[in-house]
């Protein structure tokens, strides 16, 4: 790598009173149970220019019909939660609305301009009511399902301890193995749909479900909340170790606005996915998936989160990661959608004393992507490692949102995202390291790597750090650069071809976040994935 | 007809003359010498002939084994049997030494017509060439030259050497930078490499390396010219007298430049600058 590079150790910025009562040292609670927390609408510093009302309007107007269609629902139990849910859900599209679309006159948005989404029209599949991982016999079939032969999902599953499928945003209990307690899952790992659960028993999630996951000021974060109804739920009680992963797999496919005949042929052969295209675009799909992972007190869990699917449409998503005391847990999210696709979605990691927590963010597609990372480690001894690895080109945007959040002493957070960029991509990496009064002896290192290799790709690096602590160890630092010209040329020196040359160093540069991955079924999908991507991958294949 | 020939080589970099018309004749199975002060044009030498990009070519031609070299890309070059030790070589993290060396023989073989070798074969290849350099086979399974030390990065250009078996190998300044232990080990292997069909071209700065290689030819090499060619007693002759007089003789012989040196008889040593 050649380029410029900023590595400041920073020992200790002494906070100004007026900085610290401007950054909140906590990141206010927002659950359940506290929907009096949520902001009034009156609230609100955003001028007009910085938000686009008109675009939130559509989703607005369908979130009415969602009512109707949940209140049409017979199973939802008549408890004092499922009216909470209620209220949150409420409170979540009265705060959409009044943060509307964000335009690029926000800061947190400068780099990202969402008129595209704002402009395309999407259809959300019809609330149905799952309930104990079967389908009831009022619920209407998964819109999407028929149209994915058992070879669409196979694509893209492995050897996992349980395996859910979510088409459209909607769990297909048919597609999926091991929810549920059908499978060979430990006693007490609940594992299932949210639908499932909330029709079950809301209780079992309302602690937990919003509770750190701050819609106020996240306009996504809020219109996923304004629809949570369905996603995984991932419950690991105290102590329980499950060796195999936990696979989570999302697909989203053309809506269909009447049943496609098509497709029923098509299911089964291998050109499924061509032969049952419509002559007519349909309409694109939009699915508001919600994932609540808790993993108990020493317990040890590891999940996959992988987002696919075929052609326009916008996946709105929300994860909330919990590690109890002594929780080890490894996540992963591989975001794989279509070019055309619209990818905004929010991984809340809340960590209690002695957790380890990784998470591996690997985005490979999507047209327009925003990967917002919040971690809270509220705990003493917890150590946090957020690794990346996105991949750009063409017309495609990526934007990171990284926020840290040191609230207690004896902290390690280590972040490193590394980006490949090509064509005329842009990428957005703005990370936050808020180390708050007290957190001593915090170690957070933060670095943000990119390869440009093309002159019209734009990597935009802005890793920042807010220290109120002075016992500290904070480092970050940022690159942006080439391929170095005399690697290239010794390789070549050595008869490798010129492509052959540069993939090489490029699959290098991205090599130690693939070497990070743990789950070898995830590592060796994305080292294929590199050797199909990267011009004469064949030798990269054969040299590493 | 000779492996290598140079003629009136003329090289800039950004505007400035390194090479002011270089003529060198190399035969197979010869090891020459190019000695010469820093700046003098060694190693831009040794680039041009492996096809660094960066260096203009204003006058001149290179052929080896009478085609011309200069229109071939670097790794064509190296194809045909024209190998670079580096004077630093490059870092490859996420690139293993043994993988990256298994397609860059590969890459070879099949441009000389033979199938790729497959694992085992590969690996008998690879453990008896270490040995000629005597290199610690936890190098092999390590990221090329990452965390390597100088000595050690030099041993794994010869042993890529070995591997590739070249019929041209330019080593530059493969000794700079070693203790005297790592320096015989080199030369060591060098020595054991040199066979009939196979010529060197080592650029060093100092004498020492030539106690362990005993060149066939040593040029010295001044702003950018051969001033000077002979046998290995040259060497010796420039430890004892340093370049000094050769870079006072540069200066007040224009006409060097011109001057066919390789196959000539030693020019006589004037006493100027003494």
């Amino acid at each position: 790598m050649t380029g410029q590079a900023t590595q400041q150790p920073l020992r200790a910025a002494v906070a100004t009173p007026e900085s610290a009562a401007a950054t909140p040292a906590v990141t206010p609670a927002v659950g359940a149970a506290h929907p009096a927390a949520l902001g009034a609408p009156e609230a609100i510093l955003l001028q007009a220019r910085d938000r686009d009302l008109a675009a939130a309007a559509p989703y607005l107007a369908d979130w009415e019909t969602f009512q109707r269609e949940l209140s049409e629902l017979p199973e939802l139990p008549d408890l004092p939660e499922t009216r909470e849910l209620s209220a949150l859900r409420q409170a979540a599209i009265d705060r959409f609305a009044a943060l509307g679309f964000p335009t690029t006159r926000q800061e947190e948005w400068r780099y990202t301009n969402l008129a595209p989404l704002a402009r395309a029209a999407f259809q959300r599949a019809p609330v149905r009511m799952l309930d104990g991982g079967a389908a009831s016999p009022s619920a209407a079939p998964v819109v999407g399902a028929p149209r994915l032969g058992p070879g669409a999902v196979a694509r893209w599953t492995f050897d996992a301890a349980a395996t859910l499928v979510f088409v459209d945003g909607q769990f297909a209990p048919e597609l999926s193995t091991g929810a549920a307690g059908e499978g060979p899952l430990p006693p007490g790992i609940l594992v299932t749909s949210l639908a499932a659960v909330l029709a079950r028993d809301p209780r079992l999630v309302t602690p937990w479900l919003g509770r750190h996951t701050s819609f106020q000021d996240q306009p996504f974060v809020a219109l996923n909340t304004a629809f949570l109804h369905d996603g995984a739920v991932v419950l690991l009680p105290r102590g329980a170790v499950l060796e195999r992963p936990v696979h989570l797999l999302y697909l989203s496919t053309p809506f269909p606005v009447a049943p496609v005949r098509r497709s029923r042929h098509a299911s089964a052969g291998a050109g499924a996915a061509a032969a049952a295209k419509p002559a007519v675009p349909a309409p694109a799909t939009v699915s508001f998936p919600r994932n609540l992972i808790v993993a108990g007190e020493g317990s040890q869990l590891t999940v996959v989160e992988t987002y696919a699917g075929e052609g326009a449409y916008f996946t709105c998503g929300v994860t909330e990661l919990i590690a109890a005391p002594g929780a080890v847990v490894d996540h992963y999210k591989v975001q794989r959608e279509s070019r055309e696709a619209y990818h905004l979605a929010t991984l809340q990691v809340y960590g209690d004393r002695a957790s380890v927590i990784s998470s591996h963010s690997i985005s490979l597609g999507g047209g327009l992507v925003r990967n917002d990372v919040n971690a809270l480690l509220d705990g003493e001894g917890i150590d946090c490692t957020l690794n990346g690895l996105y991949l750009a080109d063409g017309r495609q945007l990526v934007d990171n949102h990284m926020r840290v959040e040191h609230a207690k002493p004896h902290c390690g957070s280590h972040e490193l995202y590394k980006g490949i960029l090509d064509g005329k991509a842009r990428t957005v990496f703005n990370g936050l390291i808020h180390v708050h009064p007290g957190a001593q002896k915090t170690d957070a290192k933060q670095s943000n790597r990119n390869l440009l290799l093309s002159a019209d790709a734009i990597a935009n690096s802005n890793p920042r750090l807010e220290i109120f602590a002075d016992d500290v160890r904070c480092t970050h630092g940022s690159t942006v650069g080439q391929l170095d010209a005399d690697a290239v040329f010794y390789l070549r020196s050595r008869g490798i071809g010129e492509a052959a040359a540069r993939s090489l160093l490029t699959y290098a540069f991205a090599s130690d976040i693939v070497a990070r991955i743990k789950v070898e079924a995830v590592r060796h999908d994305l080292e294929e994935y590199l050797f199909a991507r990267l011009p004469q991958g064949e030798v990269v294949r054969q040299a590493v | 007809m000779s492996l290598l020939e140079v003629k009136n080589l003329q090289v800039r970099v950004e505007e400035r003359e390194i090479l002011h018309g270089l003529s060198l004749t190399v035969n197979k199975g010869e090891v020459h010498a190019i000695m010469g002060p820093n700046g003098s044009g060694k190693s831009t030498l040794a680039h041009v002939l492996a096809g660094r990009p960066g260096y203009q070519i204003t006058a001149g031609t290179v052929s080896y084994e009478g085609r011309d070299l200069l229109a071939l890309a670097p790794e064509e070059r190296a194809r045909q049997g024209v190998f670079l030790g580096f004077q630093y070589p490059v870092e490859i993290p996420g690139v293993s030494n043994t993988y990256f060396l298994k397609a860059a023989l590969n890459a070879v073989r099949k441009h000389r017509g033979l199938p790729d070798l497959d694992a085992v074969d590969f690996l008998k290849l690879v453990r008896q060439r270490m040995k000629l350099v005597q290199m610690d086979e936890s190098l092999l399974n390590r990221p090329v030259n990452e965390g390597f030390s100088g000595g050690e990065k030099k041993r794994n250009e010869i042993f890529h050497m070995a591997v590739l078996e070249p019929r041209l190998a330019v080593l530059d300044e493969t000794d700079s930078g070693l203790d005297i232990d790592a320096l015989r080990i080199v030369a060591a292997g060098v020595e054991r490499l040199r066979q009939p069909d196979r010529a060197f071209l080592l650029i060093t700065h100092y004498q020492r390396l030539l106690n362990y290689i005993v060149p066939d030819r040593v040029h010295v090499l001044v702003d950018g010219r051969i001033v000077r060619s002979g046998g290995k007693e040259l060497a010796l002759e420039l430890e004892e007298k340093g370049y000094a007089w050769l870079e006072a003789l540069a200066r007040s012989a224009p006409g060097a430049a011109t001057q066919a040196p390789a196959p000539s008889p030693a020019v006589p040593v004037p006493a100027a600058g003494a």
